[in-house]
């Protein structure tokens, strides 16, 4: 198709149709949507651009140096590590979890949907000390995790733990039990038609959630305060290190972690735009 | 709790395996043991000497301000982002205009951009000293850094798109039928906002509202950073939490702490309360 | 005239919904917008009624300009075809919703709400919620609530299309005699011919964008103006490269003069008429008649028949030029 400026437009608005009735602006909406744009500009995307402007003023030399700081660099290695095995818990049971609160059916299963969402809702600090209480020092069953890197698991473990859920839950509930019990019929077991049948239409939903959990876990701070310790080199996550470059007057050295952080963020994002376009897609 | 017979519209009946039940232990156990076990630990240590530690925590000055600049905080933050959001689910499911779907995943950005990293931004850009606006916002007379601007900013910031999560599947699912017609019948815009498009989002307004403010009055890193932590001034009450255990004052923390975890878990609970009857309603 | 449709074009895109339309539609009379879906009948009931704007042209109702007024302004009644009902209001309250935006006194809304839900036999489900309502008594709820405000014209946007066959068969009729009642100027949209048919006093064909005819239901009928409206009212099949209903071809077992011969290659009987399918030199002709007739000729599979169109049976060059009949 030949594209210039009118039908590229004439194009979008052929979309109106499909799209349910929405409309190109008008002159109210069009003030709306300014006032709008601004407010979310001063709030959060100036302040943004103004982290990567920051961390570019040092350019790539110092950006490399702060970066490869052995304390920072083991914070990084310590986050992205932990994110990436937390992440991979929850995929199985979050899965698992979802699984049960949707097939399974039995008394206080409204509780635990209440559970779930608590860490979601749950302030950090009182989180972490949460934790505390039952794997810290005085812990009634023994268990003491705090100041070591088994504490940072557990608290991006905590902090997590809807997201996969909440992603998962309601494909599971959507899911025509038909296609199951027409696999069944043709002879696949449950096994083969969980693998066969169920994950691939959950696959999407286990990836948005994986991602979810990840930029979740990466970015975590409040939940770990009181819990890890901050021990430089041992429990130190990626965001202590900027709180840290920030008190100490280095504010390059703190925009240059917070740039990397957002860039995870921002490869989330664009991941799980392209992951709910394909579910879009298939229908 | 009442717990449904059967899965809403769907009473098949199916042969439960020995499989059922080691998932639903598993998932029980877990749960209990990450979740459910310690979070009722901070009510046992709250009212292990009785409501004593509950009246000592209340009689302290530093907690009774920060409690009350915690609630001041996250109501302006929350009131801010209904309004936006409100606004800004209209624009984005009513309306096509360039750079919509840019916008609309941008709006998520927030969710998974870390605490401290927003802390940071902010006072880039508003710090009183070698911020972008901040020098210039001082000389007015305005001090958003170690100040409520910049709290209120902060909390208004990680909370951002709850309200329009919550709302643009249900403006979508509703479609402008309604609105429509509500107009052929000579409504005008305010008029078709208040009467027809308000009813239709009531639920989950409220929903994308009290998630909100469980987030901005848990809100910690952020704040944490904006706020310059000033006991008396601008601490708040997750700040003081953080400052009272770690001045061996573990009482009080655990007693603060648990008057956040009762407040954002009645939120929780409303919210799950409010759930199935928005759907029904659908 | 009650509504002036003046050159009105409406592009999507590439897409060209109208293209040029112009029409009358007039006072007090039930008119039909008939056309296969995406033909733009919809678009134009919707530009009509304000909710979607032409790209060129005017309109007029009752001699008013209302190319450039709002739908708040047109005081038309708009019907959709999945009901819009405000579902967070009472059956009573949608009616009375026109009512209370234009700040009616409390009695006279009550007595109106109460006049249109007795019109509509929806009296006992007035303080009902739509959504415990069937689909045609929702439909009669927003027919209802249309009329509260004493519109000017009524549009119906496919107004049946979402009931099954019986409710629509029912509120097809309700809706004609509804109309003798009332007769307010009414437009709606149908793409089933039948219902156009059966119900409309005026019928404007409408495809790809353009007006293919207007006319009474026994114009478009018996005068087709070409070879769509003819084959979109009714079957139709070819006869020496003229198109013709399958009924009005005359069938004998000898030569009359002027037919055409072919060998019937097929024949079902569906209730009380006979299809037959027969083969001429140059193409495959269907043919109806009843089942009388197809005993009195005693065809059977293999039979020579000679075809012809009957006396005064409408026909139609497929180029679109209207045949005299032979």
């Amino acid at each position: 198709m030949v594209e210039t400026v009118a039908p590229s437009q004439a194009a979008r608005r052929h979309r109106r149709i499909r799209s349910g009735g929405a409309t190109g602006l008008s002159a109210s909406s069009g003030i709306g949507l300014g006032v709008a744009v601004i407010w979310f500009s001063v709030l959060a995307l100036i302040p943004l651009i103004a982290v990567l402007v920051e961390t570019s003023t040092g350019g790539w030399s110092a950006f490399w140096a702060t970066l490869t700081d052995v304390q920072t660099a083991a914070a990084i290695r310590l986050t992205i590590t932990q994110a990436l095995l937390v992440t991979g818990v929850n995929v199985v049971m979050g899965t698992l979890i979802a699984w049960v609160l949707v097939r399974d059916h039995f008394f206080g299963k409204r509780a635990l949907e209440v559970i779930i969402d608590i860490p979601f809702a749950l302030p950090t600090i009182v989180a972490g000390l949460v934790l505390l209480s039952l794997y810290g020092p005085r812990s009634p069953v023994g268990v003491n995790v705090a100041n070591t890197r088994a504490a940072v698991f557990m608290a991006f473990l905590f902090v997590t733990l809807p997201f996969v859920v909440r992603t998962v839950q309601p494909v599971l509930a959507e899911l025509d039990r038909d296609v199951e019990e027409a696999a069944a019929s043709l002879g696949a077991s449950r096994p083969v038609i969980f693998r066969r049948v169920i994950l691939p239409a959950l696959f999407p939903a286990i990836c948005a959630g994986a991602a979810l959990s990840f930029a979740r876990a990466i970015s975590e701070y409040g939940s770990l305060v009181l819990l890890s310790g901050n021990l430089p080199l041992r429990t130190e996550v990626t965001s202590v290190r900027i709180l840290t470059y920030l008190e100490n007057g280095n504010t390059a050295s703190a925009a240059a972690v917070a740039t990397v952080l957002l860039g995870v963020s921002l490869l989330v994002i664009v991941a799980l735009d392209l992951v709910q376009r394909r579910v879009a897609r298939r229908g | 709790m009442g717990e449904p017979v059967a899965a809403p519209g769907r009473s098949r009946s199916r042969r439960r395996g020995p499989l059922t039940y080691v998932f639903r232990l598993l998932v029980i156990t877990y749960l209990v043991l990450l979740v459910a076990w310690p979070v009722s630990l901070v009510a046992k240590e709250t009212f292990a000497n009785g409501l004593e530690s509950l009246r000592t925590t209340l009689s302290d000055p530093s907690v009774t301000f920060a409690l009350k600049l915690t609630v001041i905080i996250a109501v302006q933050a929350v009131v801010i982002n209904t309004v936006f959001g409100v606004g800004m689910s209209l624009l984005l499911v009513r309306y096509r205009f360039p750079g919509r779907r840019l916008l609309s995943a941008l709006i998520d950005l927030p969710l998974s951009v870390s605490p401290v990293v927003v802390g940071l931004a902010l006072v880039l850009v508003y710090g009183g000293r070698g911020g972008w606006f901040g020098p210039t916002l001082e000389d007015h007379g305005f001090q958003v850094i170690f100040a409520t601007p910049g709290m209120v900013m902060a909390t208004a910031f990680v909370s951002l798109p709850l309200v329009i999560r919550e709302l643009v599947p249900v403006l979508e699912e509703v479609g402008t039928d309604q609105e429509q017609a509500a107009k052929s019948l000579g409504a005008n815009a305010v008029q078709t906002f208040r009467r027809i498009t308000l009813p239709a989002i009531k639920w989950a307004l409220v929903y994308g509202v009290v998630l909100s403010l469980a987030r901005s009055l848990g809100e910690f890193g952020a704040v944490k950073i904006v706020s310059g932590n000033f006991e008396g001034q601008t601490q708040t009450a997750t700040l003081s939490v953080e400052q009272k255990y770690q001045d061996f004052q573990q009482a009080t923390a655990y007693a603060t702490s648990f008057l956040l975890a009762s407040v954002s878990v009645a939120c929780i609970v409303v919210v799950s309360l409010l759930r199935p009857r928005t759907e029904e309603k659908r | 005239m009650s509504i002036e449709v003046t050159g009105v074009g409406k592009r999507f895109g590439d897409f060209v919904a109208l293209d040029d339309v112009s029409v009358s539609i007039p006072t007090g009379q039930l008119t039909a917008l008939l056309g296969p879906s995406g033909g733009g009948k919809s678009t134009l009931l919707r530009i009509i009624a304000g909710l979607e704007d032409a790209d060129t042209g005017r309109i007029e109702i009752e001699g008013r300009d209302a190319t450039d007024l709002s739908p708040q302004k047109r005081n038309v009644g708009f019907v959709f075809q999945h009901y819009a009902a405000f579902k967070h209001l009472s059956v009573a309250r949608n009616v009375a919703f026109g009512l209370e935006i234009r700040k009616r006194p409390k009695d006279e809304i009550k007595a109106r709400v109460h006049e249109l839900l007795e019109l509509v036999h929806l009296e006992q489900f007035a303080d009902r919620r739509p959504g415990q309502l069937s689909g045609g008594q929702r439909q009669r709820m927003a027919l209802a609530r249309a009329l509260a405000v004493k519109p000017t014209v009524l549009l119906l946007d496919e107004p049946f299309g979402a009931l099954d066959a019986k409710v629509r068969k029912e509120l097809r009729d309700w809706l004609r005699r509804l109309h003798d009642e009332i007769p307010v100027t009414t437009v709606f949209v149908t793409h089933d011919q039948e219902e156009a048919l059966e119900v409309a006093d005026e019928i404007v064909v409408i495809n790809e964008g353009r007006i293919e005819q207007v006319g009474t239901p026994d114009q478009l009928y018996d005068e087709p103006a070409n070879d769509f409206v003819m084959s979109f009212l009714g079957p139709v099949t070819s006869l020496g490269g003229v198109s013709v209903r399958p009924h009005d071809l005359e069938i004998s077992t000898e030569d009359p003069g002027g037919g055409v011969a072919g060998t019937v290659v097929r024949s079902v009987r569906v209730g009380f008429e006979v299809r037959l399918e027969v083969r001429t030199s140059t193409e495959s002709v269907q043919a109806v008649l009843t089942r009388t007739e197809a005993r009195g000729l005693g065809v059977v599979d293999g039979t020579t028949v000679w075809l012809r169109p009957m006396l005064g049976a409408p026909t139609v060059r497929p180029t679109g030029l209207l045949v005299p009949a032979v």
